[in-house]
Order: C-alpha cells, then sequence, then structure tokens
C-alpha cells in the first residue's frame, strides 16, 4: 500500500523546517534521515536508553516516542541547537569536555539536552536533581559520575558568569 | 522497531475525536502521549489503522479545584501534574505516585488519563484512581457516562472503555478532614520502572487520633491495582501502629494472587506487598498524626 504523506512545518533549532512524512515516521527519524540533524541518536526506539532526547517546545521528550506529524506547529530543539550562534561549545557543552562526561559519545546527546533542560528550569542544581534529570538517560561507559561532575561544573560557570 | 502504517488525525476538539472515533471503531485508537503506546506499536503488539491525536485539544489540559474533588482532563501531563502546589495540597498522592512515573523526558508528553487507560496492573496512577476511588468521565458521539475506578478497570490492560469512548475528564476526591495523611512506595529493579509491587494509602483521623478514614490498596501483584475497603474500615475508630498495620496488610496480602515472571515469584509478590502495605498505613497515619 501507498502511505498517505502528511505536510509538517516545524521549528527547529530556530529555522522554519517544512516536509513530507508518513504517519508512522519517528520525530527522531525526521531529523536525522530528513533534515540530517545526526546528533540525536536512536539507541532503543521504545523510550528506554533517553538517547534520542530533544527539546519540544523546551522540554525535554523522547523524540522516538512521538511521531514526526505530532510535532507540526511546535518547536524541536536538538543537540546542535546548544551550540553558540559562531559554531563553538556552549557552557554545557565544554564542562563535559573538561570532566570527561563522555567515553563513546553514543549517550551524550540526550545527556546533552536532559542537562540542558535542568539548567534551563533549575540553574543551581542540588545532586539529587542532577541525577534524577538525568535518571532517563543511560550510559554505559562513564558510570554517571563525570556526567553528573560536568552538569554540577556547567551550573557553576554559568552562575559566575552571571554575576 | 519502527512502528507499522497507519493513517493519522489530529483532533481539534473532543467531539471531533469521538466523531472519528465512532467512524473507525476498534480501527483505531487514541494517542495522548504515547509513551506506552508508541512503543507497543513498535514492537508491533498493537496494530491500529488510525491514530487519533488529542493532544492539541487544550480543553483536555485543564485541572480544576471544586469542594469535594479535583477535576481533570484526561491529557493533562504528567509533569504539569506533579508540579502543581495548590493539586498536591488537595490530592497529595498524585505528586506522591509521579516520582516513580517514569523520568522527566516520559512525564513532560505522557498524560494522566493515558496512563489510566493504559491500565497496567503495576502502574502506578491506577493504584491511586483505585485507592481514591476517583471517577471516570468517558465520551461517546451519543453522549457521556461516569465510572468510578472499581468499575472501570477490567484486568490487565483493558478497562471498560468502550471502542467508540475516550476518556474525557478524571475527578479524584478530595478528603477535607484536615488530619489527612498519605502516603505511596513501591520495589521496581530500577527507579522508574513498573513496580514488582507498589502501595498505596491515606488516612484521615480525629482529634484523639483515631481513625476516621482509611483506604488503602496495591498495584502489581493482582490483575488490576486492588483497594481493600473491608480491611481499611476495620481500623476506623483506631490508631495505626507496627502491630495492627501489619495485621491488616499481612491479610490484604494473603487475599492476593501474583504472577510469576521473570523480575519475581508470586511468593515474593505477595511478601513485598505486605511489607509495602505496612510502611504506606504507618506513614499515612504518622502524616496525619503530624498535623495539627
Amino acid at each position: 500500500m501507498s502511505e498517505v504523506l502528511y505536510s509538517i512545518a516545524v521549528e527547529v533549532n530556530g529555522a522554519q523546517r517544512a516536509g513530507h512524512v508518513t504517519a508512522r515516521t519517528s520525530l527522531v527519524d525526521w531529523l536525522r534521515e530528513h533534515l540530517h540533524l545526526t546528533g540525536t541518536h536512536i539507541g532503543c526506539e521504545h523510550g528506554i536508553c533517553g538517547a534520542c532526547s530533544v527539546m519540544l517546545d523546551g522540554e525535554p521528550v523522547r523524540s522516538c516516542l512521538m511521531y514526526a506529524v505530532q510535532a507540526d506547529g511546535h518547536r524541536i530543539t536538538t543537540v546542535e541547537g546548544l551550540a553558540q550562534p559562531d559554531g563553538s561549545l556552549s557552557i554545557l557543552q565544554d564542562s563535559f569536555c573538561e570532566t570527561h562526561g563522555l567515553q563513546c559519545g553514543y549517550c551524550t546527546p540526550g545527556m546533552l539536552i536532559a542537562a540542558q533542560a535542568l539548567l534551563d528550569a533549575n540553574p543551581r542544581p542540588t545532586e539529587a536533581e542532577i541525577r534524577d534529570a538525568i535518571g532517563g538517560n543511560l550510559c554505559r561507559c562513564t558510570g554517571y559520575q563525570q556526567i553528573v561532575d560536568a552538569i554540577a561544573l556547567a551550573a557553576r560557570r554559568i552562575a559566575e558568569g552571571a554575576t | 522497531m519502527k512502528s507499522p502504517p497507519f493513517e493519522y488525525a489530529r483532533a481539534a476538539s473532543i467531539d471531533e475525536a469521538c466523531e472519528l472515533l465512532s467512524q473507525h471503531g476498534e480501527a483505531a485508537k487514541i494517542i495522548a502521549g504515547g509513551q506506552s503506546l508508541v512503543p507497543m506499536m513498535a514492537f508491533r503488539l498493537l496494530r491500529p489503522s488510525w491514530l487519533i491525536d488529542i493532544n492539541e485539544i487544550a480543553a483536555l489540559k485543564f485541572v480544576a479545584f471544586e469542594t469535594d474533588a479535583v477535576r481533570m482532563g484526561a491529557c493533562a501531563r504528567q509533569c504539569v501534574v506533579a508540579r502543581d502546589d495548590a493539586l498536591a495540597a488537595r490530592v497529595p498522592l498524585l505528586r506522591q505516585a509521579l516520582a516513580f512515573v517514569g523520568h522527566a523526558q516520559t512525564r513532560n508528553r505522557g498524560t494522566i488519563g493515558g496512563s489510566l487507560v493504559h491500565a497496567d496492573p503495576s502502574a502506578e496512577l491506577p493504584l491511586v484512581a483505585q485507592i481514591l476511588d476517583a471517577r471516570m468521565v468517558l465520551r461517546a458521539k451519543l453522549g457521556t457516562r461516569t465510572l468510578p475506578a472499581s468499575a472501570f478497570f477490567a484486568g490487565p490492560m483493558m478497562t471498560n472503555l468502550q471502542p467508540d469512548e475516550c476518556l474525557e475528564e478524571i475527578h479524584w476526591p478530595v478528603w477535607r478532614e484536615r488530619r489527612t495523611g498519605s502516603a505511596f512506595t513501591e520495589i521496581s529493579r530500577r527507579h522508574g520502572d513498573f513496580a514488582m509491587a507498589a502501595a498505596a494509602a491515606q488516612i484521615a483521623i480525629d482529634e484523639d487520633g483515631h481513625c476516621a478514614r482509611v483506604t488503602f490498596g496495591v498495584g502489581g501483584a493482582s490483575p488490576t491495582p486492588i483497594a481493600f475497603p473491608e480491611l481499611a474500615q476495620s481500623l476506623v475508630g483506631h490508631r495505626v501502629d507496627k502491630a495492627n498495620a501489619r495485621a491488616v496488610a499481612q491479610e490484604a496480602a494473603a487475599a492476593l494472587e501474583p504472577d510469576s515472571d521473570i523480575h519475581a515469584s508470586a511468593a515474593y509478590r505477595r511478601h513485598l506487598a505486605g511489607v509495602l502495605m505496612t510502611r504506606v498505613l504507618q506513614q499515612a497515619y504518622d502524616t496525619a498524626r503530624a498535623v495539627q
């Protein structure tokens, strides 16, 4: 059978993007396969691993558990949207480098999205709040400690920059 | 791990959603947060021909406070409900339970109604609905009916929602007794996973510390979450201590016939149920006692 195509218009990292998708195209597949934004990773494809986390209207969600057609009219931020306008790393991304908060890098985009969403809502998180915020993101390399350190470091740096 | 093909309709109103349900019947499924439905479709456990999306219906997202109940649209997001301090003051079990539901990313998308309709026997919100006997307002093209939670849940992943019906609202009873306490706890392999067993209780006490109203129940150890109204009634007029909490909880646990699976044996689940119900009864009572 030929599948129906649906027209969508989505703001992705500040730019309006249009597309034609089948209903079953997941948001992450659209981002990666159609927009070539391959920073968002696909891990489990059933909502367990968190690798595909993106922000939907500013809140982190799993892009494997949404169909692209559902994002029509909404605002998406992927890991590509976290860097500064000149392409240099954000304070959070830089902090991940500093503390060795990644090894293979597979979980990193999802970790960055979860962490950025935390810092946006709560600029001075406790360690427990950091751990809760990344509780839905699996990492098989780091043991999480350096990731927690990275987020705490970013929070301190952002606070210092703001004063 | 990709969903099978389907057609998609974004409903602009509950009327439109019900119209689409009446057209497509069992071939259609409502999609709200999709945090359970989409994985089931990816696993090909479900193959609806149509998905009717209710996420854009603003009228399904309200939270309204009435004297004896909190009314909530079925599409209220779990994260919004968990953050609402005024709601937590009226129905504290919701925030207590939501702390165990998934993770930030799934609560941002997941809805209260979706979790209830999905009716996983070990899910947290159905247990809260069951012990508070929340009311479900079910809407179809031809009319509306209301079911208490006890008549809504029919079995594992089953409710008495008809194929042409959409859950529209949930009414959570508010206990107005000044000295009321509640507690929710569970054991799962990892935080955010479905529970091997979960327990919840709510207790109101009088000025002398005697129970005036008690409800408690367990999830994950029976085909649906289950409340024990008669055993709860047996605590009314008494103070709760470790001995009578344990006695009541053990009697409740003895009535369960849990399944064995890869995560836990039936005997272990029954044991957990008894321990967890003992704990929540004591915690709920102690919390009520702490209200001066």
